[in-house]
């Protein structure tokens, strides 16, 4: 086994460790904003996609790196923005005062979308 | 390693540091967003000294440039797109989506690793890693796993599980195949055996995801989250690059715990889950009630005059809500209670959406401010001091029933909401739940069925709270 190889593995074991230890306080409530923010991490993918670019001088070499980079691309910029969607809607306190909220409500910018389901 | 390329890979631990920081940074719902800034930061500086990298290389040509570019953008506007149109019901297939592409990637990147290798003077021997061929196997397992679990959330696909006969032994034979052509791959250079495992990895995905149930869905997508970490994490091995490597870790790991999360809270192993069955879908069936068991059915003033002199009110959502579109409505009454100094909060069960934490994002959506949404374990000592729970659209997680032994939910956690004071249940009729078994809830003398659709059954109550109170 090469020294590289020990040293990918010594980061691998240390950052899902890492992972244990953060994720394990991430509260149930915000579960989901949680794993879409992990979607966007794997996004990282990208850096692969494009390396892929540094070698690839025939056509399977173009056809894969254009895939792979569509793919990563998509994950990477819908994960982010998703996520910062999702997180925008936690709020401590409601948006406007509860009897006003009554009255708003249907008109919100989010909410004719909803009905229409 | 020259100064150059040290450089870059300090340049590469400082985005994954970022990510450690933005994923610690949600362990609060105030602190959430800038974790999610700071993830970002890390991603956009990961990125642009990639950009660098292949700059300083000179050695992408024209093509390799123009491909990668128009790949990259219009698989920016894809996700860009798909991101800000979403309904937020509709968020596990996005996730499912994402991690099938993401898988996607991670595959196609090992094996460009592969055929530029065997390309390369010297052949494949000694260079092609068992991490190659776990990269494959795991990225194309997930593509096709993913795009099946986002289809059953969708719709596109039934919901139940799908039974093919022989299945488990055609799994067996696949499993079989992408295990031994990728020992063959290991020692010999062989783009046929290459082919034969990617093949037989995609329709073990397929066939994988297939005979799970609706139900189970929260476990799928949390398990098939960790496999896209775990392939990233591979394909850092591949190219040696240690972003990849942490990052692909890091959310292996968040996988692998809101996999054991959605497990332990339906009291099944992975395993079980696997196999199938149980996870019947999405289908109620309407079941005569027997004889000799009482019912008490209730209207809206009779809900309304229990809930607006209640002093606590507990709300239990459960998937019927939002596949109701009733979480505005819900969201209104309970604002309308607490406008009369009524304690509200909602009980929320691990498993009340169709992915981890789902049900907290709709109400979120639905202006519910987050200290009212608690966990199970937070909320069930406070079902005794309740004067009223409200239940709505859940099913299984409330029947006491899994407190004994011998039924088919036996063990599992469930919310005490037989332990309020009283208890009125929003359901359609009295059909069962997944488990298929009678809720033992709904002829508990303190029970009153309100047979309505959630949304219709919330705007009637609201609508009686509102005259009664004036």
């Amino acid at each position: 086994m090469s020294t590289a190889l020990v040293t990918d593995l010594t980061i691998f074991v240390l950052a899902l460790l890492v992972g244990i230890e953060v994720i394990g306080k991430v509260p149930a409530t915000l579960h989901t904003p949680l794993m879409s923010a992990a979607n966007s991490i794997h996004g990282i993918v990208l850096v692969g996609a494009l390396l892929i670019g540094l070698t690839a001088h025939n056509a399977v070499g173009y056809i894969l790196a254009f895939v792979a980079a569509f793919f990563a691309a998509a994950n990477v910029v819908g994960g982010y923005v998703v996520t910062g969607r999702m997180l925008k809607m936690f709020r401590r306190k409601p948006q406007v005062p509860a009897p006003a909220q009554a009255q708003l409500n249907g008109q919100t910018k989010e909410q004719p979308k909803e009905v229409q389901r | 390693m020259n100064t150059f390329t040290t450089n870059i890979q300090l340049v590469y631990i400082l985005a994954a540091a970022c990510f450690v920081v933005g994923l610690h940074l949600m362990n609060s719902p105030a602190t959430a967003r800038r974790g999610n800034q700071v993830s970002t930061a890390g991603m956009v500086i990961a990125v642009v000294v990639t950009l660098v990298l292949l700059i300083h290389e000179g050695t992408v040509t024209a093509v390799g440039w123009t491909v990668l570019i128009i790949g990259t953008l219009l698989g920016s506007v894809v996700g860009l797109y798909s991101a800000r149109t979403v309904q937020m019901t509709a968020m596990p297939q996005l996730v499912s989506m994402f991690n099938a592409v993401g898988g996607g990637a991670a595959a196609l990147v090992a094996v460009y690793g592969y055929i530029h290798d065997e390309s390369a003077p010297g052949g494949v021997l000694g260079t092609t890693s068992v991490f190659t061929v776990l990269d494959v196997i795991i990225g194309s397992v997930t593509f096709t796993g993913s795009l099946i679990a986002a289809g059953k959330l969708q719709g596109v696909i039934t919901g139940s599980p799908v039974m093919i006969k022989g299945g488990r032994a055609i799994n067996l034979a696949l499993a079989v195949v992408a295990l031994g052509s990728a020992a063959f791959m290991l020692t010999t250079a062989s783009l046929p055996a290459l082919l034969l495992v990617v093949l037989a990895s995609l329709a073990f995905g397929v066939l994988m995801v297939l005979p799970i149930g609706g139900a189970d869905m929260p476990v799928v997508i949390s398990l098939l989250n960790a496999f896209t970490g775990t392939a990233v994490a591979m394909a850092g091995f591949v190219i040696n690059n240690w972003a990849l490597i942490i990052a692909g870790a890091l959310v292996g790991a968040s996988g692998g715990i809101l996999t054991k999360l959605m497990a332990d809270a339906m009291n099944r192993s992975l395993g079980n889950i696997i196999v199938g069955g149980f996870g019947t879908g999405d289908n109620m069936i309407a079941a005569a009630v027997t004889g000799d068991v009482q019912i008490r059915s209730i209207a809206a003033d009779d809900a309304a005059i229990q809930l607006a002199y209640a002093s606590k009110v507990i709300i239990v959502p459960g998937y019927g809500l939002a596949a109701a579109q009733a979480q505005h409505g819900v969201a209104e009454l309970a604002a309308m209670l607490e406008s009369r100094g009524i304690e509200v909060s909602y009980a929320i069960h691990p498993v009340a959406g169709r992915m981890p934490g789902h049900m907290n994002v709709l109400l979120a959506e639905a202006n519910v401010p987050y200290p009212q949404l608690k966990e199970m374990d937070e909320i069930n000592p406070e079902f005794g001091r309740a004067d009223v729970a409200l239940v709505i659209g859940a099913n299984d997680v409330t029947n006491p029933a899994a407190r004994r032994q011998g039924t088919a939910i036996s063990g599992m956690p469930i919310l005490d909401v037989d332990q309020a004071k009283s208890i009125i249940v929003v359901k359609r009729s009295m059909g069962h739940g997944y488990a298929g078994i009678d809720n033992e809830l709904y002829t508990n003398p303190k029970t009153s069925m309100y047979f309505a659709d959630a949304k219709k059954a919330v705007a009637e109550m609201t609508a009686a709270v509102k005259t009664l109170v004036g």
